[in-house]
Formats: C-alpha cells, sequence, structure tokens
C-alpha cells in the first residue's frame, strides 16, 4: 500500500502486490513443509545466520528471554530435525496449521518485518484432533539470491501448557 | 467420596504387598480416593510445599499465583520484603481473590463483594461494614480478626519459598536435612537472575514424575540423546544422595570417559543407542565449568512439589503441581546468575533446548509416564516391579545408574506419609 506524502492513502501499486504474493508464498510454503512432513526442506526457508525461537507468551511480554525452542543459525535447525527423525521418542502426530492476518510492520530495502496469527491442530494417533497451540508468528524476512528467507522467526505462543511434548516445529 | 477416617481405613484403599518399597499397586496412580487422601495428608499435611522462587517476586508487593496440591494459593512479598502465602478464597463467600498470575499489588479485593485484603491475607475492608444510612451493616460481633484469608506457614531457603498448613511440621531447614541443603547449597551459591518459565502438561499421574527423576536406570535407555552422546551411560560415574526420611533424593553424573566405545550398548542391540546420530553444532552439549563440585548433571527432588535440575549449564527449579488423578502440571522457571556475561546468558538459553516440553534429551519423560498411564488403566491388583539393585549392597547402589532403590525409598516414605 502507498501512503503519500500528506499520509494520505494512494493506491495500491503492482509492486506491492508482488510483495504481497511473494511473502504470502514463503508463509504458506513454510507451513506446507511442516504438515506435510518435509522437515528436511524446512531449514532451507531460513537465512543461514537465522533465529528460530518458540517462546511462551508469559515470557515474551515481561521481557524475558526463555522458550521451549531455540535455534541459532541453520545447523541448529538441521540438528533438530535430525534428533526428531532419529533420537526423540514421541507419538506419531500430525500438524495442520492456520494462519491468518498477515501483515508488514516495517519495510527496510531488503528486509521486511511481518507478523501473523497462526493456530496449530495437532492429531495423534487415538484420531483425535485437538488444539494444540496458537500463537502469532513475529517474522524479519530478507531478500538472498534463493527468494525471500526467513532471518528471525519467532513464535509467541499463547497456549502456554504444552500437552506432553513438542518435536515437531510449529 | 467417603475420606477414610483414619490408617487403617486407608490400608484397604491401596496394599503394598513388600514392606520394602519394591511393588507398587498401579491404583496408586490412577484412584481418586488415594488421590483425595494424598491432598489430605500429604499437601494439607506435615509437609512442605514448594510454592516459588524469590526471584519470581523480587520487589516489595510482588505476588504469584500457584497452588499447594488443588488449593489455590497467593505468594506475597509485602512492604518491607517479609514472604507470605495464603488461600486464595474469600473469606466472605469463597471466591478466588486475586485472579492474575502474577503481578505487584498492595492489597487484593474480590470481584465479587468487594472484601479486601493486605499482602498478608488479612482483612482490611468489608464495603458498606456500617449499613447505609444507619440501616443493616455486620453485627455488632463481626470482628475482622477472624475473617481473614487462611495463612501458611511461609519459610524460604536459598530463595526457594515453601509453604504449609501444618502447624505441627518442623522447621523447613530440618524438613530438608543436611544432605538436601547441601546440594541446594551447590546450586544457589550466589545471587541469580529468573530468564522465565516454560510448562508442560502430561496426561497421568503426577508421582509418576516423581519417581521419574529418582530413576537414573531410564534415562540411560528411554532417551536416545543420553546414550548416544555419552551423557549418561551404563556406565556413567554417579552418585545418589539420600536424605534421612526417603522422601527427597539427589543424584549427581559426572563426566565419564566410555573408552568401550558404549560396546555394552551394541552388544545388547538397545534400539535406544544410535551409533549414526551427528550433530553439526556440538556447542549445546558443552559444559562450561561453573561449580567447584563439577557435574554434569545434578538432578533433586525435595518432595512433593520440587525439583532442582543442573543440567550442564541449564539452571532450572521445576515445580510439579497435580491436576486431579490423571494429570499434572510441570513448571520450568530457567535462571541464570547475576553476574552471567551475555554470552554466558546466550549459552544457558541454547543449553535450554536440551530440557523442558521440548528439551533434546528429555521431552521423553512425559511421554513415558502417560505410556504407563494408559497401560495400568483398570489394572487393579497388579503391580510394578522396582527389583534393581535390589539384593545388593548399599554401597553398590549408592554409585550405580542402574539401581531402583531410590524409587523403593521413595515409596517406603510415601507409605508412611500416607498411612497405607
Amino acid at each position: 500500500m502507498t501512503v503519500n506524502e500528506a499520509g494520505v492513502f494512494a493506491g495500491t501499486t503492482v509492486a506491492d502486490v508482488v510483495l504481497w504474493h511473494d511473502l504470502h508464498r514463503l508463509q504458506e510454503r513454510y507451513v506446507t513443509v511442516i504438515d506435510t512432513d518435509r522437515l528436511e526442506e524446512w531449514p532451507d526457508l531460513f537465512a543461514e545466520d537465522c533465529v528460530y525461537e518458540i517462546v511462551p507468551k508469559e515470557n515474551a511480554d515481561r521481557g524475558l528471554p526463555m522458550g521451549i525452542m531455540h535455534c541459532f543459525g541453520r545447523s541448529m535447525l538441521r540438528d533438530r530435525v535430525v534428533s526428531l527423525r532419529k533420537a526423540n521418542v514421541f507419538e506419531p502426530q500430525t500438524y495442520r496449521h492456520l494462519t491468518s492476518g498477515l501483515e508488514f510492520t516495517r519495510i527496510d530495502g531488503q528486509t521486511i518485518d511481518m507478523q501473523s496469527n497462526y493456530v496449530v491442530v495437532q492429531t495423534l494417533g487415538d484420531g483425535e484432533s485437538r488444539l494444540f497451540q496458537a500463537g502469532r508468528y513475529l517474522d524479519r524476512v530478507v531478500l538472498t539470491t534463493n527468494g525471500w528467507r526467513y532471518q528471525r522467526k519467532r513464535a509467541v505462543y499463547d497456549t502456554s501448557r504444552v500437552q506432553t511434548l513438542l518435536v515437531i516445529p510449529v | 467420596m467417603n475420606q477414610p477416617a483414619n490408617p487403617s481405613d486407608a490400608e484397604k484403599l491401596v496394599c503394598f504387598p513388600r514392606e520394602d518399597g519394591s511393588r507398587i499397586p498401579y491404583e496408586v496412580y490412577s484412584s481418586p480416593q488415594v488421590y483425595q487422601l494424598e491432598q489430605e495428608r500429604i499437601f494439607r499435611g506435615p509437609i512442605w510445599s514448594f510454592v516459588g522462587m524469590e526471584a519470581e517476586i523480587p520487589l516489595p508487593n510482588d505476588f504469584k499465583s500457584t497452588f499447594v496440591g488443588d488449593t489455590p494459593v497467593v505468594v506475597t512479598r509485602d512492604a518491607d520484603g517479609i514472604l507470605s502465602a495464603w488461600v486464595n478464597r474469600c473469606a466472605h463467600r469463597g471466591a478466588i481473590v486475586c485472579r492474575a498470575p502474577r503481578g505487584n499489588a498492595r492489597s487484593f479485593s474480590c470481584a465479587y463483594h468487594q472484601w479486601s485484603y493486605d499482602c498478608r491475607g488479612n482483612l482490611r475492608g468489608v464495603p458498606f461494614r456500617n449499613g447505609v444510612n444507619g440501616i443493616c451493616g455486620m453485627p455488632a460481633d463481626f470482628d475482622s480478626n477472624e475473617h481473614g484469608l487462611e495463612q501458611l506457614r511461609t519459610e524460604s531457603y536459598r530463595g526457594l519459598i515453601f509453604a504449609t498448613f501444618s502447624d505441627r511440621t518442623a522447621s523447613l531447614a530440618d524438613y530438608l536435612g543436611q544432605q538436601m541443603r547441601e546440594r541446594l547449597d551447590r546450586i544457589f551459591h550466589k545471587p541469580i537472575t529468573y530468564l522465565g518459565c516454560t510448562r508442560q502438561y502430561s496426561r497421568s499421574n503426577w508421582k509418576l514424575y516423581t519417581e521419574n527423576v529418582r530413576d537414573p536406570y531410564h534415562a540411560a535407555l528411554l532417551h536416545p540423546f543420553f546414550s548416544t552422546f555419552n551423557l549418561v551411560r551404563a556406565s556413567t560415574r554417579i552418585e545418589h544422595i539420600f536424605d534421612q526420611g526417603g522422601l527427597h533424593h539427589c543424584v549427581m553424573l559426572f563426566q565419564t570417559e566410555d573408552n568401550s566405545g558404549a560396546a555394552a550398548y551394541k552388544e545388547s542391540k538397545i534400539a535406544s543407542f544410535k551409533e549414526g546420530l551427528r550433530l553439526e553444532d556440538l556447542s549445546i552439549l558443552a559444559n562450561v565449568r561453573e561449580f567447584k563440585e563439577e557435574a554434569n548433571f545434578q538432578i533433586q527432588s525435595i518432595f512433593p512439589q520440587l525439583v532442582v535440575q543442573q543440567v550442564q549449564n541449564s539452571l532450572v527449579v521445576r515445580q510439579l503441581l497435580p491436576k486431579g488423578p490423571q494429570s499434572f502440571e510441570l513448571i520450568f522457571n530457567f535462571f541464570g546468575y547475576s553476574d552471567d556475561t551475555p554470552e554466558m546468558v546466550m549459552h544457558r538459553i541454547k543449553e535450554a533446548n536440551l530440557v523442558g516440553p521440548a528439551g533434546l534429551i528429555s521431552m521423553e519423560d512425559t511421554f513415558a509416564t502417560e505410556l504407563i498411564q494408559f497401560g495400568t488403566a483398570h489394572a487393579g491388583g497388579t503391580l510394578s516391579v522396582a527389583d534393581m539393585g535390589r539384593d545388593a549392597a548399599d554401597t553398590e547402589n549408592a554409585r550405580s545408574v542402574i539401581s531402583e532403590k531410590p524409587v523403593r525409598r521413595f515409596w517406603r516414605a510415601y507409605q508412611e506419609v500416607m498411612g497405607l
């Protein structure tokens, strides 16, 4: 959306639409690789020196740093996937992500901050689907030679009680 | 629900057929009657329950809401810094008075009729106490001093706050005992900084977790991360520290070279040992020396609501809260030391990946306790077996990963407290 010098809405440009399309597609691809169990592709959606974190809202609201998952760099994302595949013991499960309210909060050249809501519905072996986590993505994306990638992805979750365990990233 | 009136009635609830604690009736994990009795004999009995860290309420008039067993309790620090705990139930009609999980307040007023209390739970205000225009009002014999919130005895040790409903139980220092105090002294040897909490909820009985932290046997087997990266193997040097009574326990695990290359795991074809597992970023497993007595792990369980954990440089005070017979909540309170460099804080945050609800080395614990809960549904009359090391000498049990002595000791102490 373009705003003129007087702060008045001046129409949507083709560039606005393209940017919206590209970043929406990044988000769609992100949830799809997780929800279809293509987790090996998940680290590819991040920049090399990325930060990925899952933090409860109760800490974020108080400015406390601690969360349940903190990955610094893509190697730690890959380690999480290797660990999930080979070293963690848990009940087979699937996620379905629903996202809404994508908005850009800061556009600065080739770096964009964006936020959206997410809900993860988890289905376990008993055949019941449960609302596993509701939260908000606070993302910073950068334009790389491979396209838009997450420089930082912070999932701030409302559902402070994690049911049983969290092994698949949100 | 009929509450047993005395221990002889209680005996009928469940039967521990052996005196050594090696046979555990599965009903203790699901019986509503046992749960009810625990509320009476443990959580409202002569036991100190952990309710919070002083670092959670560092400033005058800070408070937090929590529980002692099922009973909602608020822990406060008043303007003079004095710690108190009171039942979060209005003395008027029983409504929850404090509805915030934490905050800062000089007084607390009930939403329903606006009765108000000070930080220590004393009744300070009753609206229209003298009526309106001289009509109605409280009777002349109404004494505010008799209508405060129910207050608990509150004491803290090394910044850990405990509360009890009992007037007759020993001081907190005696309840912990010297052996347990020494372990807490090691962890809380200098001022700490609170880094936040995470919460995990399990559909299983709270005592399954109490057993879990007393059971290093499982650590060497359930968690592939432990054995594969030689954090804990069956051959790891270990030290069990017992208290006098058996309610509490501490285990310390020391870095131990395994020159056999995990031969015992390979020969036994133990499925949870993952020979091919490799990490790209090994800094997550680094242990920065910061204690005089160097151990990779110290897991200390203070019955019933506290586990203090040092896993490498990840420091956590876990609060265990029962939520009915078949559920519990686990709150992980992370902390560092006040003199940590920014790099050390980052290291602790990185190592937090090892523990908690998404912990690489321990996420399986609540999954395992749920497997037991589901597996033992309606298993009345059948028994759990805790025989490992049963005929071994105490000196052997005290330094073996493959020992269930702490589990047996716990059940003996539990029976005593419960009168079972």
